[in-house]
């Protein structure tokens, strides 16, 4: 018998039925009454984040047999997932009023991704994990496809939906080879069987495929190519929901299937994470300088960015040892907590920017910004030189620990490469700060955002500014959810 | 003030100050921005003025210390201190950063608040580069100058201010990204970012060597030494006067302050293996510079090329390791800070009149603005090294420690006083003196009472320390000699 121990999974449950219950208003209420479904859907991730902060108080738990687990390493990705999305439907809202984007429809799926990446984090369990992928996944399909008279949109949507079907084929195949080898879906009995001495090619091939399918997740090189397409194509609205709650879900994936369920063939996956991330790193960088579409830069730039994520994942072990497996998995960490809150900053400046009839996509279209709002520059130009890696910014850190880490794992020349790499990087992230400071306004429009989404814009810019710093106590709280969660294992 | 929280206070109330005129920042009401930037760049300067007072000057160690912990997973310390070497940096900054505020008083009207903030944020960043003594918070403020300089060149500056800007930010920080990685190691293989401990650190040649070359391509880059300078007259004849001036005047020093903070004392041996190769580059800057800046038709590329000219002789003082040459160079780095700031400010004076730094469109500007052309001969002379200004003591002891060090080093290094006067006299000749030049020099105003302070100012301090450097070196010796003492004793492991 089990045990279900369902109050490790309250703030699912009360997800699933607020979003159930958000669904049924959009349906009940009359049109004029529609907006009510933002402000649910709104207060039901703020129901959902309090449940999370509540249950972040209490000790590590289990639930259904170990197949879930809440863990810190769980409480801190879950709390972000949910203040992104928080954030991120702030940001969209009169993005999507403007267009013609089903409203009701828009809030509901966006909270079942959250719940398909909830359940993700705390996956411990191959079925479970699959479950939650599948969940998030279709539902950002479904995002991306929302406006299906917009060209672009649906070209970006298919290719979204028939890549990612690819790589979650993929990462199945994988699993179902890791349950081969080990004849069960538990990672904690994957684990056992992959630190057993036996041979493990079996085990190594389905370690391919799960690789190959995270990279599909994360967008690393060479399985990026959905990346820009996708961002550039579908609305800014469903960008910003596609481009950060994922990433903070593949982490905890790559992290509970490659450390906690194949320790036993670390070098192999550390090997192959090492080629992914110099790959990311370099094409990343180099083809997003050719770039003048400005959501299809930051597609690029993300690729590199999760190729500086990968270079922490690869200085876990070191000789055998996993003694700086917190630091390098938390410099990780923070790197990805860091990468969303800059780019819910950049995709919703640039979902703020635009009117109705007028997308802000061009980096041209940020010309002259700094005198038509010189706040929402500010806030730009902070946020892009935090994803340069320039103090005093966060992105400073994540980079700084990120390379401390590879630097310890012996890894010199690597570090050196990125940082060369983050230097050639730098040039596009001046572009546009050059853009919106040097070069005169074209239309003198002041882009004038909601009065809530102005506030959330500022908080998110100071927030880059703040931990730029004062980074200690996130550096802090990253490295120990890995310990627990390490030391819980 | 409790003097524990001086040098805090000298970081952070420009800082704080240049935050508010960003929070008020609009054009509707330009004098009030302006007052509350200059309130703010005074009392930046005034809370530096103990820290001087009050320095003792008998002791190498660091005064005025704060420490806190900063970020406790990497042991880094929000660690202030200043000695000897750094003290008058300090002071420099926040005096320039009065001056600054002044000269671009009326000069400047579009995004006022914008512009005074960043030169307030940026004194306040550049007096923590001289007074951090953790790693990490150096490298944070060493790079965090490049923001608001890069926007006062990309916004406020000339034709091509786009790519000056674009260079200077990309020079710079490819030279500090091998630091970072250089930082990184330090940190490993010391266990702590406090420079104190990286100086006690010992470590193998190879080390050195590599450690060395990684932290001398920031700070040789940022000096800037021959080849790596030419980012330097682009951006000095893009920028606004202003930047200009604090480029000239304090930025180039952060690097020369790195050479004696880092370079020297964390890898002395390899300093000194590699002493030839910087008294190499330095001497090239000495002459070959010089030659460069004899040909400049456009005043602000000739005192760019005399700044590195003038910097080359800093770092050849470093490398000949005695104290007559450490001292002179770090005489030489205040003086230099003075003297190019002030001309800059001649220039830029000019170019708001006339809209043109071309040495082909002025003459006989003496017949016009007689007190401008006074002040210009004064700060032109001082630049050439004329004694009893202060551009004569440094460079008289930086010769003179070549003399002990080698006599055609000595003799190389000489070649600067012909030189300095050749292209700072020609120059002004060109400019002042003749018959005026055409309707547009006739038509040139005197300074006024604004410019006439702010040069008058800077003319005081230059003589002063001309006539009377004995207080400068007094504070700075003893910090000198430890630093000496420290780098000539091996360190390898």
């Amino acid at each position: 018998m089990p045990d279900f121990n369902l109050i490790a999974l309250v703030p699912e449950i009360l997800l699933l039925m607020l979003a159930c219950g958000v669904l049924l208003a959009d349906a009940m209420l009359r049109k004029e009454d529609r907006h009510w479904v933002e402000t649910l859907s709104l207060i039901s991730v703020l129901v959902v984040l309090g449940a999370l902060l509540w249950q972040a108080g209490g000790p590590a738990q289990t639930a259904f047999g170990g197949t879930f687990v809440v863990d810190a390493l769980a409480a801190v990705l879950k709390i972000t997932a949910a203040l992104a999305l928080f954030v991120a439907l702030i940001y969209a809202r009169r993005y999507n009023t403007e267009r013609p984007v089903p409203r009701g429809e828009f809030q509901v799926i966006a909270l079942f991704a959250l719940l398909g990446q909830m359940v993700m984090i705390s996956a411990a369990n191959l079925l479970v994990m699959y479950l939650g992928l599948e969940l998030m996944s279709l539902s950002l399909y479904a995002l991306a496809a929302m406006r299906r008279d917009d060209r672009s949109a649906s070209e970006a949507a298919m290719k979204y939906f028939v890549l990612g079907a690819l790589a979650s084929g993929f990462m199945l195949y994988g699993m179902s080879m890791l349950y081969g080898a080990s004849g069960s879906l538990d990672l904690s009995d994957i684990a056992l069987v992959s630190r057993a001495e036996q041979d493990k090619t079996f085990l190594v091939f389905g370690l391919v495929f799960i690789v190959g399918g995270l990279a599909f997740k994360f967008g690393a090189v060479p399985f990026h190519m959905w990346v820009p397409d996708v961002y550039q194509g579908t609305p800014t609205g469903a960008t910003l929901l596609i481009a950060t709650g994922p990433k903070l879900a593949s982490f905890a994936l790559a992290y509970r299937l490659l450390v906690e369920g194949l320790p036993g063939v670390v070098l192999d996956w550390q090997h192959m994470m090492l080629i992914l991330a110099g790959l990311s790193l370099a094409f990343g960088i180099l083809i997003a300088i050719a770039q003048t579409n400005l959501k299809r830069m930051l597609a690029y730039s993300g690729i590199a960015q999760v190729g500086f994520v990968l270079l922490g994942l690869i200085a876990g072990m070191v000789d055998g040892s996993f003694q700086l497996a917190p630091l390098a998995y938390g410099a990780s960490m923070f790197y990805i907590l860091t990468y969303v809150l800059t780019t819910l900053g950049t995709f919703g400046l640039i979902a703020l920017m635009a009117r109705s009839g007028f997308e802000c996509e061009q980096i041209e279209d940020l010309k002259g910004l700094h005198r038509r709002s010189p706040w929402m520059a500010l806030v730009m130009l902070a946020l892009m030189f935090s994803l340069a890696g320039v103090p005093p910014t966060v992105g400073f850190y994540a980079k700084l620990i990120v390379l401390e880490a590879v630097v310890l794992a012996g890894y010199l020349w690597v570090a050196v490469f990125a940082v060369m790499m983050s230097l050639v990087g730098a040039f596009y992230y001046l572009r546009v700060v050059k853009t919106m400071y040097f070069d005169g306004p074209v239309d003198l429009s002041t882009p004038e955002p909601a009065t809530d989404a102005r506030l959330v814009l500022g908080i998110n810019g100071a927030a880059v500014l703040v931990l730029g710093v004062l980074p200690g106590p996130l550096l802090t709280l990253c490295v120990e959810a890995i310990q627990l969660s390490m030391v819980a294992r | 003030m409790d003097s524990n929280d001086l040098l805090s206070a000298a970081i952070w109330i420009p800082i704080a100050f240049g935050l508010v005129l960003l929070a008020l920042g609009n054009d509707r009401s330009p004098g009030v921005i302006r007052g509350i930037a200059l309130v703010g760049a005074l009392i930046g300067f005034l809370v530096t003025l103990p820290i001087v007072a009050r320095f003792d000057p008998s002791t190498a160690e660091m005064q005025f210390v704060e420490r806190r912990v900063w970020i406790d997973l990497l042991d880094a310390y929000y660690h202030l201190g200043v000695d000897g070497i750094s003290v008058w940096f300090v002071v420099l900054t926040a005096f320039i950063t009065v001056i600054v505020v002044i000269a671009g008083w009326e000069v400047i009207e579009e995004n006022v608040a914008a512009y005074m903030a960043s030169f307030l944020m940026l004194s306040g960043l550049m007096v923590g580069v001289f007074t951090a003594m953790d790693g990490l918070l150096f490298y944070v403020f060493f790079e965090a100058t490049l923001i608001p300089m890069y926007v006062i060149i990309g916004v406020w500056g000339g034709p091509r201010r786009v790519y000056a800007a674009f260079k200077f930010f990309l020079y710079t920080l490819a030279g500090s990204l091998l630091t970072l990685v250089a930082l990184i190691y330090l940190y490993l293989s010391a266990g702590s970012f406090a420079i104190a401990d990286w100086h006690a650190l010992p470590l193998t040649m190879q080390e050195q060597l590599l450690i060395f070359l990684a932290l001398f391509a920031a700070f040789a880059v940022k000096v800037p030494m021959w080849p790596v300078h030419t980012w330097l007259p682009d951006a000095h004849v893009e920028a606004p006067t202003g930047g200009s001036v604090v480029l000239a005047a304090i930025m180039l020093k952060l690097g020369a302050y790195g050479f004696l903070r880092f370079s020297l004392p964390i890898a002395p041996d390899a300093s000194h293996e590699l002493g030839w190769l910087v008294i190499g580059l330095s001497l090239t800057a000495v002459v070959y510079i010089g030659l460069v800046a004899l040909v400049q038709s456009d005043m602000k590329k000739l005192v760019a090329y005399s700044s590195v000219a003038h910097m080359g002789f800093v770092t050849l003082g470093f490398f000949m390791f005695n104290n007559l040459g450490m001292q002179g160079a770090i005489i030489q780095m205040i003086s230099h800070g003075f003297i190019s700031g002030a001309l800059f400010l001649c220039i830029g004076v000019l170019y708001d009149r006339m809209h043109s730094r071309d040495i082909g469109a002025y003459g006989g500007v003496v017949n016009t603005m007689p007190k401008f052309a006074a002040f210009f001969l004064f700060f032109s002379m001082a630049n050439a090294g004329l004694p009893a200004t202060s551009g004569f003591v440094g460079e008289f002891m930086v010769i003179l420690g070549a003399v002990s060090f080698n006599p055609w080093t000595a003799f190389a290094a000489a070649v600067t006083m012909v030189l300095g006067a050749a292209y700072s006299l020609w120059m002004y000749k060109r400019v002042a003196f003749g018959p005026v030049a055409n309707a547009e020099v006739a038509a040139l105003r005197d300074l006024n009472a604004r410019e006439f302070i702010m040069l008058s100012l800077l003319a005081i301090v230059t003589l002063w320390m001309g006539v009377q450097p004995k207080p400068f070196t007094d504070l700075t010796e003893t910090s000198v000699d430890a630093l000496l003492q420290h780098v000539s004793v091996s360190k390898i492991k």
